[in-house]
Protein backbone atom coordinates (compact mmCIF):
# COMPACT_ATOMS: atom_id res chain seq x y z
CA UNK A 1 0.00 0.00 0.00
CA UNK A 2 1.29 3.41 -1.02
CA UNK A 3 2.21 5.68 2.12
CA UNK A 4 -0.57 7.90 3.00
CA UNK A 5 0.55 11.48 2.64
CA UNK A 6 -0.03 13.06 6.34
CA UNK A 7 -1.30 16.12 7.36
CA UNK A 8 -1.00 17.17 10.46
CA UNK A 9 -3.82 19.53 12.27
CA UNK A 10 -3.43 18.62 16.00
CA UNK A 11 -1.38 21.73 16.98
CA UNK A 12 -2.99 22.42 20.00
CA UNK A 13 -1.85 18.73 21.14
CA UNK A 14 1.39 18.99 20.11
CA UNK A 15 4.02 20.34 17.63
CA UNK A 16 6.32 19.37 15.91
CA UNK A 17 9.97 20.37 17.01
CA UNK A 18 11.36 22.76 15.11
CA UNK A 19 14.67 21.80 13.09
CA UNK A 20 16.86 24.88 14.75
CA UNK A 21 15.78 23.90 17.97
CA UNK A 22 17.04 20.53 17.52
CA UNK A 23 20.24 22.20 16.51
CA UNK A 24 20.62 24.19 19.44
CA UNK A 25 19.38 21.42 21.23
CA UNK A 26 21.84 19.25 20.28
CA UNK A 27 25.16 21.77 20.54
CA UNK A 28 24.36 22.54 23.80
CA UNK A 29 24.07 18.81 24.50
CA UNK A 30 27.81 18.46 23.32
CA UNK A 31 29.20 21.53 24.45
CA UNK A 32 27.63 22.79 27.85
CA UNK A 33 28.05 19.78 29.80
CA UNK A 34 28.52 21.31 33.00
CA UNK A 35 26.66 21.65 35.70
CA UNK A 36 25.55 25.35 36.23
CA UNK A 37 25.55 25.02 39.79
CA UNK A 38 29.66 24.57 39.84
CA UNK A 39 31.93 27.32 39.91
CA UNK A 40 34.94 26.15 37.76
CA UNK A 41 34.85 27.52 33.65
CA UNK A 42 32.46 24.70 32.86
CA UNK A 43 29.71 24.79 35.15
CA UNK A 44 30.02 28.74 35.04
CA UNK A 45 29.58 28.68 31.05
CA UNK A 46 26.45 26.84 31.25
CA UNK A 47 25.04 29.28 33.76
CA UNK A 48 25.59 31.71 31.56
CA UNK A 49 23.80 30.44 29.12
CA UNK A 50 21.06 29.11 31.78
CA UNK A 51 20.85 32.99 32.28
CA UNK A 52 20.78 34.36 28.49
CA UNK A 53 18.42 31.83 27.98
CA UNK A 54 16.14 32.78 31.07
CA UNK A 55 16.46 36.20 29.61
CA UNK A 56 15.49 35.47 26.20
CA UNK A 57 12.18 34.12 27.50
CA UNK A 58 11.67 36.64 29.82
CA UNK A 59 11.54 39.00 26.66
CA UNK A 60 9.36 37.32 24.85
CA UNK A 61 6.71 37.46 27.27
CA UNK A 62 7.82 41.27 28.36
CA UNK A 63 8.84 40.20 32.20
CA UNK A 64 12.09 40.41 34.01
CA UNK A 65 14.60 37.57 33.93
CA UNK A 66 14.26 37.27 37.53
CA UNK A 67 10.42 36.83 37.22
CA UNK A 68 11.23 33.29 34.91
CA UNK A 69 11.26 29.79 36.53
CA UNK A 70 11.96 27.09 34.43
CA UNK A 71 9.82 23.60 35.11
CA UNK A 72 9.35 20.36 33.82
CA UNK A 73 6.08 21.06 31.92
CA UNK A 74 3.03 23.26 31.39
CA UNK A 75 1.56 20.96 34.27
CA UNK A 76 4.23 21.27 36.41
CA UNK A 77 3.96 25.14 36.44
CA UNK A 78 0.69 25.18 37.27
CA UNK A 79 0.77 22.91 40.09
CA UNK A 80 3.56 25.29 41.51
CA UNK A 81 1.10 28.25 41.01
CA UNK A 82 -1.90 27.31 42.37
CA UNK A 83 -0.37 24.96 45.33
CA UNK A 84 2.49 27.30 46.01
CA UNK A 85 -0.19 30.24 46.46
CA UNK A 86 -2.53 28.40 48.64
CA UNK A 87 -0.36 26.44 51.02
CA UNK A 88 1.63 29.61 51.80
CA UNK A 89 -1.73 30.56 52.92
CA UNK A 90 -3.05 27.11 54.72
CA UNK A 91 -5.37 28.01 57.47
CA UNK A 92 -5.75 31.49 56.52
CA UNK A 93 -7.30 31.80 53.24
CA UNK A 94 -8.94 28.32 51.97
CA UNK A 95 -11.07 30.17 49.20
CA UNK A 96 -9.87 29.29 45.35
CA UNK A 97 -11.36 30.41 42.25
CA UNK A 98 -11.29 28.60 38.91
CA UNK A 99 -13.54 27.97 36.00
CA UNK A 100 -15.89 25.18 34.82
CA UNK A 101 -13.45 25.17 31.45
CA UNK A 102 -9.95 25.05 32.76
CA UNK A 103 -7.28 21.98 31.49
CA UNK A 104 -7.08 19.16 33.89
CA UNK A 105 -3.55 20.43 34.98
CA UNK A 106 -5.47 23.08 36.84
CA UNK A 107 -8.75 21.18 37.58
CA UNK A 108 -7.38 18.18 39.35
CA UNK A 109 -5.02 20.67 41.32
CA UNK A 110 -7.74 22.07 42.34
CA UNK A 111 -9.59 18.47 43.33
CA UNK A 112 -6.82 17.87 45.19
CA UNK A 113 -6.11 20.99 47.10
CA UNK A 114 -10.02 20.52 47.90
CA UNK A 115 -9.53 17.38 49.85
CA UNK A 116 -7.25 18.79 52.02
CA UNK A 117 -10.11 21.53 53.09
CA UNK A 118 -9.63 24.16 50.50
CA UNK A 119 -12.67 25.35 49.02
CA UNK A 120 -13.05 25.59 45.63
CA UNK A 121 -15.41 28.00 43.39
CA UNK A 122 -15.36 26.95 39.30
CA UNK A 123 -16.74 30.20 37.51
CA UNK A 124 -19.49 29.32 34.70
CA UNK A 125 -18.84 30.31 31.39
CA UNK A 126 -20.85 31.46 28.76
CA UNK A 127 -21.57 29.77 25.43
CA UNK A 128 -18.74 31.46 23.56
CA UNK A 129 -16.41 29.76 26.78
CA UNK A 130 -15.84 33.52 28.31
CA UNK A 131 -15.53 34.17 32.05
CA UNK A 132 -17.36 37.36 32.89
CA UNK A 133 -14.97 39.45 35.37
CA UNK A 134 -17.99 40.50 37.25
CA UNK A 135 -18.60 36.95 38.13
CA UNK A 136 -15.27 36.38 39.10
CA UNK A 137 -16.08 40.16 41.12
CA UNK A 138 -18.75 38.43 42.52
CA UNK A 139 -17.11 35.50 43.99
CA UNK A 140 -14.32 36.40 45.39
CA UNK A 141 -14.67 36.34 49.25
CA UNK A 142 -12.06 37.93 52.21
CA UNK A 143 -10.00 33.84 52.04
CA UNK A 144 -10.07 33.50 48.61
CA UNK A 145 -5.83 33.15 47.81
CA UNK A 146 -5.89 32.85 44.18
CA UNK A 147 -7.91 32.95 40.85
CA UNK A 148 -6.69 30.52 38.23
CA UNK A 149 -8.45 31.17 34.54
CA UNK A 150 -6.96 29.74 31.67
CA UNK A 151 -5.57 32.55 28.80
CA UNK A 152 -7.05 30.43 26.19
CA UNK A 153 -8.65 27.27 26.09
CA UNK A 154 -6.95 24.10 24.64
CA UNK A 155 -10.40 22.81 22.68
CA UNK A 156 -12.28 25.79 21.85
CA UNK A 157 -9.60 28.14 21.99
CA UNK A 158 -11.81 31.04 22.91
CA UNK A 159 -9.28 33.78 24.73
CA UNK A 160 -9.92 35.02 28.03
CA UNK A 161 -10.43 39.02 28.94
CA UNK A 162 -7.26 37.99 31.01
CA UNK A 163 -6.08 42.00 31.75
CA UNK A 164 -10.03 42.58 33.15
CA UNK A 165 -10.33 39.75 35.08
CA UNK A 166 -6.76 40.13 36.22
CA UNK A 167 -7.75 44.03 37.60
CA UNK A 168 -10.36 42.65 39.40
CA UNK A 169 -7.95 40.38 41.63
CA UNK A 170 -5.76 43.14 42.01
CA UNK A 171 -8.63 45.96 43.01
CA UNK A 172 -9.62 42.73 45.71
CA UNK A 173 -5.34 42.13 46.29
CA UNK A 174 -6.02 38.40 45.10
CA UNK A 175 -3.29 36.67 43.57
CA UNK A 176 -4.27 35.79 39.65
CA UNK A 177 -2.61 32.96 37.98
CA UNK A 178 -3.14 32.28 34.22
CA UNK A 179 -2.41 28.98 32.77
CA UNK A 180 -1.44 30.51 28.94
CA UNK A 181 0.20 27.38 27.67
CA UNK A 182 -2.08 27.80 24.47
CA UNK A 183 -1.44 31.25 24.22
CA UNK A 184 2.38 31.29 24.61
CA UNK A 185 3.18 31.74 20.95
CA UNK A 186 0.26 32.40 18.83
CA UNK A 187 -0.87 35.39 20.33
CA UNK A 188 1.50 38.30 21.57
CA UNK A 189 1.66 38.35 25.23
CA UNK A 190 2.72 41.24 27.41
CA UNK A 191 2.65 40.45 31.01
CA UNK A 192 3.14 43.95 32.70
CA UNK A 193 0.14 44.85 30.29
CA UNK A 194 -1.89 42.22 31.61
CA UNK A 195 -1.12 42.48 35.25
CA UNK A 196 -0.76 38.82 36.15
CA UNK A 197 0.84 37.47 39.34
CA UNK A 198 1.47 34.28 38.02
CA UNK A 199 1.61 32.82 34.06
CA UNK A 200 2.40 29.31 33.43
CA UNK A 201 3.83 28.14 29.86
CA UNK A 202 5.04 25.15 27.88
CA UNK A 203 7.40 24.58 25.97
CA UNK A 204 6.59 21.80 23.49
CA UNK A 205 3.39 23.76 22.10
CA UNK A 206 5.12 26.15 20.23
CA UNK A 207 8.21 24.35 18.63
CA UNK A 208 10.35 22.83 21.77
CA UNK A 209 10.43 19.39 22.80
CA UNK A 210 8.17 17.96 25.67
CA UNK A 211 9.69 18.21 28.95
CA UNK A 212 9.91 22.02 29.30
CA UNK A 213 8.14 24.93 30.43
CA UNK A 214 8.20 28.02 32.80
CA UNK A 215 6.26 29.76 35.28
CA UNK A 216 6.24 33.09 35.54
CA UNK A 217 6.23 34.79 39.19
CA UNK A 218 6.12 38.61 39.46
CA UNK A 219 8.35 40.42 41.00
CA UNK A 220 6.65 40.27 44.77
CA UNK A 221 4.51 38.11 44.72
CA UNK A 222 5.48 35.00 47.44
CA UNK A 223 4.47 30.93 46.66
CA UNK A 224 5.66 27.91 48.79
CA UNK A 225 7.98 26.32 46.72
CA UNK A 226 6.69 23.40 45.00
CA UNK A 227 10.10 21.07 44.27
CA UNK A 228 12.15 20.97 46.87
CA UNK A 229 15.76 19.98 46.54
CA UNK A 230 19.30 22.55 45.79
CA UNK A 231 19.33 26.07 45.44
CA UNK A 232 19.02 25.82 41.59
CA UNK A 233 16.26 28.67 39.85
CA UNK A 234 17.06 31.03 42.68
CA UNK A 235 16.30 28.39 45.76
CA UNK A 236 12.64 28.16 44.75
CA UNK A 237 12.62 24.80 42.38
CA UNK A 238 14.98 22.22 43.16
CA UNK A 239 16.79 19.65 40.49
CA UNK A 240 19.66 20.28 37.72
CA UNK A 241 18.44 22.60 35.52
CA UNK A 242 17.82 21.05 31.91
CA UNK A 243 20.01 23.08 30.16
CA UNK A 244 19.42 22.10 26.50
CA UNK A 245 15.89 21.95 26.64
CA UNK A 246 15.96 25.18 28.24
CA UNK A 247 18.02 26.73 25.61
CA UNK A 248 15.74 25.00 23.35
CA UNK A 249 12.92 26.82 24.93
CA UNK A 250 14.31 30.24 24.52
CA UNK A 251 15.00 29.53 20.82
CA UNK A 252 11.56 28.11 20.67
CA UNK A 253 9.93 31.41 21.79
CA UNK A 254 12.19 33.47 19.70
CA UNK A 255 11.88 31.78 16.63
CA UNK A 256 7.44 31.99 17.30
CA UNK A 257 8.10 35.26 18.62
CA UNK A 258 9.24 36.36 15.07
CA UNK A 259 6.73 38.53 13.14
CA UNK A 260 3.78 36.52 15.58
CA UNK A 261 1.11 39.38 14.39
CA UNK A 262 1.41 38.52 10.84
CA UNK A 263 1.35 34.99 11.30
CA UNK A 264 -0.89 34.79 13.87
CA UNK A 265 -2.92 36.97 10.86
CA UNK A 266 -2.27 33.88 7.83
CA UNK A 267 -3.46 31.28 10.93
CA UNK A 268 -6.79 33.08 11.27
CA UNK A 269 -6.94 33.78 7.37
CA UNK A 270 -6.02 29.90 7.25
CA UNK A 271 -8.53 28.78 10.16
CA UNK A 272 -11.71 31.21 8.77
CA UNK A 273 -11.93 29.54 5.21
CA UNK A 274 -11.33 26.25 6.71
CA UNK A 275 -14.38 27.04 8.68
CA UNK A 276 -16.49 28.48 6.20
CA UNK A 277 -15.63 25.32 3.75
CA UNK A 278 -16.55 23.34 6.37
CA UNK A 279 -19.96 25.14 7.22
CA UNK A 280 -20.89 25.21 3.46
CA UNK A 281 -19.65 21.78 2.68
CA UNK A 282 -21.68 20.00 5.54
CA UNK A 283 -25.15 19.96 6.72
CA UNK A 284 -26.00 20.44 11.08
CA UNK A 285 -22.51 21.10 11.63
CA UNK A 286 -21.67 23.84 14.17
CA UNK A 287 -18.61 25.82 15.27
CA UNK A 288 -17.74 25.51 19.01
CA UNK A 289 -16.38 28.57 20.95
CA UNK A 290 -16.22 32.08 20.01
CA UNK A 291 -16.34 33.32 16.33
CA UNK A 292 -13.79 36.14 16.93
CA UNK A 293 -12.46 35.81 20.25
CA UNK A 294 -10.53 32.83 19.70
CA UNK A 295 -6.62 31.37 19.05
CA UNK A 296 -5.74 31.92 15.62
CA UNK A 297 -5.33 28.33 14.69
CA UNK A 298 -8.10 26.78 16.64
CA UNK A 299 -11.08 25.39 15.29
CA UNK A 300 -13.63 23.19 17.25
CA UNK A 301 -16.62 21.65 15.06
CA UNK A 302 -19.73 19.45 15.86
CA UNK A 303 -20.90 17.32 13.36
CA UNK A 304 -24.61 15.91 14.75
CA UNK A 305 -25.47 12.09 14.39
CA UNK A 306 -22.38 10.85 14.76
CA UNK A 307 -19.18 10.21 16.95
CA UNK A 308 -15.79 11.34 17.00
CA UNK A 309 -13.66 9.02 17.42
CA UNK A 310 -15.03 7.11 14.56
CA UNK A 311 -14.26 10.28 12.86
CA UNK A 312 -10.65 10.43 13.90
CA UNK A 313 -10.32 6.78 12.98
CA UNK A 314 -11.53 7.77 9.71
CA UNK A 315 -9.46 10.55 9.32
CA UNK A 316 -6.41 9.19 10.96
CA UNK A 317 -6.84 6.38 7.94
CA UNK A 318 -6.82 9.06 5.07
CA UNK A 319 -4.14 11.03 6.28
CA UNK A 320 -5.49 13.34 8.51
CA UNK A 321 -4.06 13.72 12.20
CA UNK A 322 -6.98 15.74 14.74
CA UNK A 323 -8.72 15.34 17.99
CA UNK A 324 -11.97 15.18 19.49
CA UNK A 325 -13.83 16.11 22.93
CA UNK A 326 -16.07 12.52 22.30
CA UNK A 327 -15.94 10.42 25.24
CA UNK A 328 -14.71 7.24 23.68
CA UNK A 329 -11.56 9.41 23.02
CA UNK A 330 -11.15 10.63 26.87
CA UNK A 331 -11.34 7.32 28.12
CA UNK A 332 -14.35 8.60 30.79
CA UNK A 333 -18.04 8.15 29.82
CA UNK A 334 -18.59 12.07 29.65
CA UNK A 335 -17.42 13.96 27.03
CA UNK A 336 -15.50 16.65 26.99
CA UNK A 337 -16.56 19.09 30.27
CA UNK A 338 -15.56 22.16 27.40
CA UNK A 339 -18.12 21.73 25.46
CA UNK A 340 -20.78 20.81 27.70
CA UNK A 341 -19.96 24.29 29.99
CA UNK A 342 -20.45 25.92 26.72
CA UNK A 343 -24.34 24.22 26.97
CA UNK A 344 -23.93 21.54 23.91
CA UNK A 345 -26.01 18.74 24.70
CA UNK A 346 -24.61 15.16 25.63
CA UNK A 347 -24.72 14.28 21.59
CA UNK A 348 -23.36 17.09 20.31
CA UNK A 349 -20.46 17.39 22.68
CA UNK A 350 -19.58 13.76 21.42
CA UNK A 351 -20.21 14.26 17.43
CA UNK A 352 -16.50 17.07 17.96
CA UNK A 353 -13.78 17.93 16.11
CA UNK A 354 -10.76 19.95 16.85
CA UNK A 355 -8.98 21.29 13.73
CA UNK A 356 -5.98 23.05 14.93
CA UNK A 357 -3.40 24.13 11.90
CA UNK A 358 0.12 25.91 11.80
CA UNK A 359 1.11 28.24 8.91
CA UNK A 360 2.33 25.56 6.65
CA UNK A 361 -1.46 24.98 6.02
CA UNK A 362 -2.65 25.86 2.48
CA UNK A 363 -5.78 26.23 0.54
CA UNK A 364 -5.31 23.21 -1.74
CA UNK A 365 -4.85 20.78 1.48
CA UNK A 366 -7.49 22.66 3.32
CA UNK A 367 -9.74 21.32 -0.05
CA UNK A 368 -8.70 18.19 0.43
CA UNK A 369 -9.27 17.75 3.80
CA UNK A 370 -12.99 19.23 3.99
CA UNK A 371 -13.90 16.62 0.90
CA UNK A 372 -12.33 13.93 3.09
CA UNK A 373 -14.45 15.28 5.73
CA UNK A 374 -17.52 15.36 3.94
CA UNK A 375 -16.89 11.89 2.43
CA UNK A 376 -16.43 10.32 6.15
CA UNK A 377 -19.14 12.39 7.69
CA UNK A 378 -21.62 11.27 5.26
CA UNK A 379 -20.62 7.73 5.58
CA UNK A 380 -21.26 7.33 9.32
CA UNK A 381 -23.86 9.23 8.76
CA UNK A 382 -25.43 6.62 6.47
CA UNK A 383 -24.60 4.19 9.60
CA UNK A 384 -26.11 6.28 12.25
CA UNK A 385 -29.98 5.19 13.61
CA UNK A 386 -29.90 8.72 14.67
CA UNK A 387 -29.93 10.08 11.23
CA UNK A 388 -32.34 7.44 9.62
CA UNK A 389 -34.56 8.63 12.14
CA UNK A 390 -34.21 12.40 11.40
CA UNK A 391 -34.84 11.37 7.59
CA UNK A 392 -37.14 9.29 8.28
CA UNK A 393 -39.28 10.46 10.92
CA UNK A 394 -38.62 13.84 10.71
CA UNK A 395 -37.85 14.48 13.72
CA UNK A 396 -35.87 18.07 14.69
CA UNK A 397 -32.26 17.98 14.73
CA UNK A 398 -30.48 20.18 17.62
CA UNK A 399 -28.39 21.84 14.75
CA UNK A 400 -30.96 23.10 12.65
CA UNK A 401 -29.55 24.15 9.34
CA UNK A 402 -25.78 25.71 9.20
CA UNK A 403 -26.44 28.18 6.80
CA UNK A 404 -28.69 30.00 8.89
CA UNK A 405 -26.55 29.21 11.98
CA UNK A 406 -23.31 30.67 10.41
CA UNK A 407 -25.60 33.91 9.51
CA UNK A 408 -26.38 34.01 12.86
CA UNK A 409 -22.88 34.06 14.32
CA UNK A 410 -21.70 36.05 11.63
CA UNK A 411 -24.43 38.46 12.76
CA UNK A 412 -22.98 38.25 16.53
CA UNK A 413 -19.83 39.54 15.24
CA UNK B 1 -2.41 1.35 17.26
CA UNK B 2 -5.28 1.31 19.80
CA UNK B 3 -7.22 -1.49 18.35
CA UNK B 4 -6.47 -4.87 16.68
CA UNK B 5 -6.23 -5.43 12.55
CA UNK B 6 -9.80 -6.88 13.01
CA UNK B 7 -11.40 -4.48 14.77
CA UNK B 8 -10.24 -1.95 12.43
CA UNK B 9 -10.93 -4.47 9.62
CA UNK B 10 -14.61 -4.48 10.78
CA UNK B 11 -14.81 -0.76 11.37
CA UNK B 12 -13.53 0.49 8.44
CA UNK B 13 -15.27 -1.95 6.28
CA UNK B 14 -18.36 -2.79 8.30
CA UNK B 15 -19.97 -5.75 7.00
CA UNK B 16 -24.37 -5.90 7.42
CA UNK B 17 -24.93 -1.83 7.71
CA UNK B 18 -28.38 -0.75 6.55
CA UNK B 19 -31.87 -1.93 7.38
CA UNK B 20 -34.23 -4.54 6.50
CA UNK B 21 -37.57 -3.63 4.89
CA UNK B 22 -39.66 -6.27 5.97
CA UNK B 23 -37.71 -7.44 9.04
CA UNK B 24 -39.23 -9.82 10.87
CA UNK B 25 -37.45 -7.89 14.22
CA UNK B 26 -35.71 -4.80 15.49
CA UNK B 27 -33.80 -4.04 18.43
CA UNK B 28 -32.30 -0.83 19.34
CA UNK B 29 -30.29 -0.42 22.28
CA UNK B 30 -27.75 2.45 24.22
CA UNK B 31 -28.82 6.22 24.31
CA UNK B 32 -27.22 9.21 22.33
CA UNK B 33 -26.22 10.77 25.52
CA UNK B 34 -24.05 8.15 26.51
CA UNK B 35 -22.50 8.28 22.72
CA UNK B 36 -23.75 5.17 21.71
CA UNK B 37 -27.01 3.27 19.87
CA UNK B 38 -27.24 0.23 18.22
CA UNK B 39 -30.06 -1.16 16.01
CA UNK B 40 -30.57 -4.56 15.10
CA UNK B 41 -32.97 -5.52 12.16
CA UNK B 42 -33.57 -9.91 12.19
CA UNK B 43 -35.46 -11.43 8.85
CA UNK B 44 -36.37 -14.52 10.63
CA UNK B 45 -38.07 -17.96 8.92
CA UNK B 46 -38.82 -20.65 10.73
CA UNK B 47 -36.30 -20.04 13.99
CA UNK B 48 -33.47 -19.18 11.99
CA UNK B 49 -31.90 -15.82 11.06
CA UNK B 50 -31.75 -15.29 7.11
CA UNK B 51 -30.39 -11.76 7.74
CA UNK B 52 -29.22 -8.95 10.04
CA UNK B 53 -28.69 -5.84 9.57
CA UNK B 54 -27.27 -2.86 11.67
CA UNK B 55 -26.73 0.67 12.29
CA UNK B 56 -24.65 2.34 14.99
CA UNK B 57 -23.88 5.95 15.83
CA UNK B 58 -21.11 5.13 18.21
CA UNK B 59 -17.02 5.26 18.26
CA UNK B 60 -14.79 2.33 16.30
CA UNK B 61 -15.01 -0.46 18.42
CA UNK B 62 -18.98 0.04 18.44
CA UNK B 63 -19.36 -0.21 14.65
CA UNK B 64 -17.16 -3.12 14.72
CA UNK B 65 -18.59 -5.33 17.96
CA UNK B 66 -22.08 -4.30 15.87
CA UNK B 67 -20.78 -5.49 12.64
CA UNK B 68 -19.10 -8.62 13.69
CA UNK B 69 -22.54 -9.52 16.10
CA UNK B 70 -24.09 -9.80 12.74
CA UNK B 71 -21.75 -11.68 10.76
CA UNK B 72 -21.50 -14.50 13.97
CA UNK B 73 -25.68 -14.88 14.18
CA UNK B 74 -26.93 -14.57 10.26
CA UNK B 75 -27.62 -18.58 9.89
CA UNK B 76 -27.96 -19.13 12.75
CA UNK B 77 -31.15 -20.48 14.72
CA UNK B 78 -32.16 -18.02 17.66
CA UNK B 79 -31.09 -20.53 20.38
CA UNK B 80 -27.70 -20.29 18.82
CA UNK B 81 -28.06 -16.63 18.41
CA UNK B 82 -29.28 -15.79 22.16
CA UNK B 83 -25.94 -17.79 23.51
CA UNK B 84 -23.88 -15.30 21.73
CA UNK B 85 -22.19 -13.25 24.42
CA UNK B 86 -20.50 -9.91 24.44
CA UNK B 87 -16.84 -12.19 25.88
CA UNK B 88 -17.51 -14.06 21.88
CA UNK B 89 -17.92 -11.02 20.19
CA UNK B 90 -14.97 -9.23 21.93
CA UNK B 91 -12.83 -12.44 21.24
CA UNK B 92 -14.20 -12.65 17.23
CA UNK B 93 -12.49 -9.51 17.19
CA UNK B 94 -8.97 -10.31 18.60
CA UNK B 95 -9.93 -8.13 21.48
CA UNK B 96 -11.12 -5.33 22.85
CA UNK B 97 -9.13 -2.07 25.03
CA UNK B 98 -10.48 -2.72 28.29
CA UNK B 99 -12.53 0.60 28.17
CA UNK B 100 -14.50 -0.57 25.08
CA UNK B 101 -15.38 -3.87 26.51
CA UNK B 102 -19.18 -1.99 27.22
CA UNK B 103 -19.49 -1.63 23.50
CA UNK B 104 -19.49 -5.34 23.16
CA UNK B 105 -21.81 -5.77 25.52
CA UNK B 106 -24.47 -2.91 23.19
CA UNK B 107 -23.72 -5.41 20.39
CA UNK B 108 -25.02 -8.34 22.31
CA UNK B 109 -28.12 -6.48 24.12
CA UNK B 110 -29.26 -5.35 20.77
CA UNK B 111 -29.17 -8.62 19.05
CA UNK B 112 -31.13 -10.18 22.32
CA UNK B 113 -33.52 -6.41 21.89
CA UNK B 114 -34.40 -7.95 18.29
CA UNK B 115 -34.88 -11.58 19.54
CA UNK B 116 -36.86 -10.42 22.59
CA UNK B 117 -39.41 -7.85 20.17
CA UNK B 118 -39.71 -11.27 18.01
CA UNK B 119 -40.78 -13.64 21.01
CA UNK B 120 -43.66 -10.88 21.83
CA UNK B 121 -44.75 -10.41 18.41
CA UNK B 122 -44.68 -14.12 18.05
CA UNK B 123 -46.51 -15.76 21.27
CA UNK B 124 -44.23 -14.39 24.02
CA UNK B 125 -41.01 -15.04 25.27
CA UNK B 126 -40.82 -19.29 26.02
CA UNK B 127 -40.54 -19.38 30.02
CA UNK B 128 -37.16 -21.08 30.14
CA UNK B 129 -35.26 -18.55 27.71
CA UNK B 130 -36.94 -15.73 29.93
CA UNK B 131 -33.65 -15.35 31.61
CA UNK B 132 -31.47 -14.96 29.00
CA UNK B 133 -33.22 -11.81 28.07
CA UNK B 134 -31.59 -10.78 31.84
CA UNK B 135 -28.78 -8.89 30.42
CA UNK B 136 -31.07 -6.12 28.69
CA UNK B 137 -31.45 -4.63 32.11
CA UNK B 138 -27.73 -4.63 32.35
CA UNK B 139 -26.26 -0.84 32.33
CA UNK B 140 -23.44 -1.21 29.61
CA UNK B 141 -21.36 1.25 31.18
CA UNK B 142 -20.99 -1.80 34.38
CA UNK B 143 -18.75 -3.76 32.14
Amino acid sequence: MAETLRVYLDNAATTPVHSDVIDVISSVMREYYGNPSSIYNEGQKSKELLEQSRDIVAQAIHADGAEIYFTASGTESDNWAIKGAALRYFGQKMHIITSVIEHHAVLHTCESLAKIGYEVTYLPVDADGIVAPEVLAAAIRPDTVIVSIMMANNEIGTIQPIKELAAVCRDKKVLFHTDAVQAVGSVPIDVKDLGVDLLSLSGHKFGAPKGVGALYIRKGVRINNFMDGGAQERNRRGGTENLPYIAGLAKAITISAADLPSKADKLSRLRNELVEKVMDTIPHTRLNGSYDKRLPGNANFSFEFIEGESLLLMLDHMGYACSSGSACTSGSLDPSHVLLAIGLPHEIAHGSLRVSISTSLTSEVIDRFVAALEKIVFRLREMSPLYEDFVKNKTTPIIPCTKCYKEQIMKEV
Amino acid sequence: MLYSDKVMDHFMNPRNVGEIEDASASGTVGNAKCGDIMKVDLKIENNVILDAKFKTFGCGSAIATSSMATEMIIGKTLDEALSLTNKAVAEALDGLPPVKMHCSLLAEQSVKAAIKYYYEQNGGIPEDKKHLFDVLQEDEHSV
